[in-house]
């Protein structure tokens, strides 16, 4: 435990050494939000609740983005060789990653929710504990996503196509950015199986409608049972040498961490609750805001 | 080898058709600074690396302090301290923060500031390791690795590619590492490190340890001539060096005459009559003691760095 926390405080040393770690975990996403709030809430409470879920998941998401490729950095430059002559597991390695990410996460998402709430006039705080828990969970299982695109992958270039790839999904078949009630009724049952969607839902229900705990349970057993797969996935196919290559089965491998998100998936297509529940959301926002946003009959 | 720290028998390790190591075997005792010299692509480094527990072996045997590499997992990490040939560190860590990282890791711990000091960083202390010159990265690759106290070292070409101050430097260290009864084990291709630096050297090449001993006893076994090299001032007919008296081997590079002698005094006699009698000049003399790259060339017939 020892090993994984002076990992964990070397890695938050680094990333705060990092321009490109407040470009894109502070800047890009306070931008995102006054640019939202400004075009899109026009000073409505319940509209900029909504936002505020959306920029909080845009925020725990992007441990995805960061964590693949630092930890391919490491690798390619030989620096996880020199660790794996010290007594040093992987899991510590892995486990350092997704815990400073999450130290590092925490403080810009109550900075996201203070200026919500103080700035732009948020009219309650949501659901706090709700949003507390899911960003745990989150930051950690999208950062262990990214660290199992890392696992598998041989070149940084070949985890920057496939991030892009996935961060895509992610973006805009989530909710994420693009609301699923834009989508058609076949899109928005695709959408059911992204682990993006129960980590935008669940946020977007907590910042929004208040949901309590038992009402996100789904979406925090995914993102769980997501962030110990992924971590699992990629425990067993860290690679510490640069020369050392994936088979091509690992990539299979990187496929059982969505089996959760595929279960909930075909559950969520059944009972059709979620989807009727974020279109409802949708829609009594729609009207509070009517004539700025479209709308989905 | 009654306290041999690191055992190798019979050690086997291929990478697909390409056999690195083939059967190699050897034994360091506690204390002693041993090395593996040979060319690039000897096997040295997929040797040592098989001891510090980074690759498999593909058949024989490793001890290191009577532990398996492979299988003793942090209970070996403890005792050893390693420098890689080809290794790094985040660039943002700076030179204090590396030391203690890994010191942290670590039962035993050597006293930061203290190795800051012998590896002559404590004006660097502060510095990001991006910002580093080759010789002060080697130099931390050298603290980072005794932060542990280990009992044994393993030093993959520790000086390649340095200038020759640095090397030096480096070489002090090394020297200091021996007057502390560590166990070295250094992998180089420079004869003179192995010269200076081993107690004992094991000469591999393509995978196998052709010779092994003391610099001295290897010299000795070879041939035993010594290299005299002369300039001329008009050139002379081919071969008639080589009918010198002692004269074992003599051949032209660049108006130069390389003899091999192994009855220099005789040599060096019959040289001047000859010369004499073609009414030539000797333009200059020098002779050297036989090297370890003259055992080397008696043994492959080839140079260490061709």
């Amino acid at each position: 435990m020892s090993t994984t926390w002076t990992l964990t405080k070397m890695r938050m040393r680094l990333a705060v050494r990092n321009r490109a770690f407040f470009f894109f975990s502070l800047f890009m996403p306070f931008l995102f939000l006054f640019g939202a709030v400004i075009f899109f809430a026009k000073g409505s409470g319940g509209w900029i609740a909504y936002i505020l879920g959306v920029i909080l998941t845009l925020t725990v998401m992007g441990s995805f983005w960061g964590l693949s490729v630092q930890l391919v950095t490491f690798r390619e430059h030989g620096v996880l060789r020199r660790f794996r002559l010290a007594p040093v597991s992987a899991s510590a390695m892995l486990a350092s990653s997704i815990i400073s990410n999450y130290f590092l996460t925490l403080p810009i998402v109550v900075i996201e929710i203070i200026v919500c709430r103080y700035a732009f006039h948020l009219r309650s705080w949501g659901n706090l504990w709700g949003i507390f828990v899911l960003v745990t969970l989150g930051s950690a299982a999208f950062a262990a996503f990214g660290l199992t695109i890392a696992s598998v992958t041989n070149t940084m270039q070949e985890t920057q196509m496939i991030n892009n790839l996935i961060w895509m999904g992610f973006l805009f078949l989530s909710g994420a950015t693009i609301p699923l009630a834009f989508f058609p009724g076949w899109l928005q049952r695709v959408a059911l199986f992204i682990p993006a969607t129960y980590l935008a839902t669940g946020l977007e229900f907590s910042a929004t409608n208040q949901a309590g705990l038992t009402e996100i349970v789904t979406d925090l057993v995914a993102l769980a049972i997501g962030l110990w797969l992924a971590f699992e996935v990629s425990r067993q196919l860290f690679r510490w040498e640069p020369e050392a290559k994936a088979p091509r089965r690992a990539k299979l491998w990187a496929v059982a961490a969505l089996v959760p998100f595929i279960v909930f998936g075909i559950w969520e297509n059944y009972t059709g609750t979620r989807l009727k529940e974020m279109n409802q959301n949708y829609h009594a926002l729609s009207s509070e805001m009517a004539g700025f946003l479209p709308t989905r009959k | 080898m009654g306290n041999a720290i690191i055992q190798v028998v019979d050690l086997y390790k291929n990478y697909g058709a390409v056999q690195a190591v083939c059967g190699v075997s050897f034994s360091v005792e506690a204390g002693e600074v041993f090395g593996l010299l040979g060319p690039n692509g000897a096997g040295k480094t997929s040797t040592v690396e098989i001891l510090e527990g980074l690759r498999t072996l593909d058949s024989g045997s490793v001890r290191v302090c009577g532990l398996d590499p492979q299988k003793s997992g942090n209970e070996f990490k403890q005792n050893v301290g390693a420098v890689l040939q080809s290794t790094s560190l985040p660039d943002k860590l700076r030179v204090k923060e590396a030391i203690e990282l890994f010191a942290n890791f670590y039962e035993r711990r050597a006293d930061t500031d203290k190795l800051l000091k012998q590896f002559q960083l404590e004006e660097k202390q502060s510095a990001f390791y991006n910002h580093l010159s080759g010789g002060q990265e080697q130099r931390l690759a050298l603290a980072t690795a005794l932060v542990n106290d280990p009992q044994v070292v393993f030093l993959d070409e520790p000086t390649a590619g340095l200038d020759p101050q640095v090397r030096r430097e480096i070489y002090d260290i090394i020297e200091q590492l021996r007057r502390e009864k560590k166990t070295v084990l250094l992998t180089t291709h420079y004869i003179e490190e192995a010269e200076r630096l081993c107690d004992r050297v094991a000469i591999v090449d393509h995978g196998k340890v052709i010779a092994i001993g003391t610099p001295r006893e290897l010299k000795h076994n070879a041939a035993g001539t010594t290299r005299i090299e002369v300039r001329l001032a008009r050139p002379l007919v081919n071969g008639v060096l080589s009918h010198l008296e002692g004269v074992a081997d003599s051949r032209e590079f660049d108006g130069t005459y390389v003899l091999h002698s192994v009855q220099p005094p005789q040599t060096i006699v019959a040289l001047v009559k000859q010369l004499q009698q073609d009414n030539n000049e000797l333009q200059s003399l020098e002779m050297f003691s036989p090297s370890l790259e003259d055992v080397f060339i008696e043994l492959t017939g080839r140079r260490l760095r061709e």
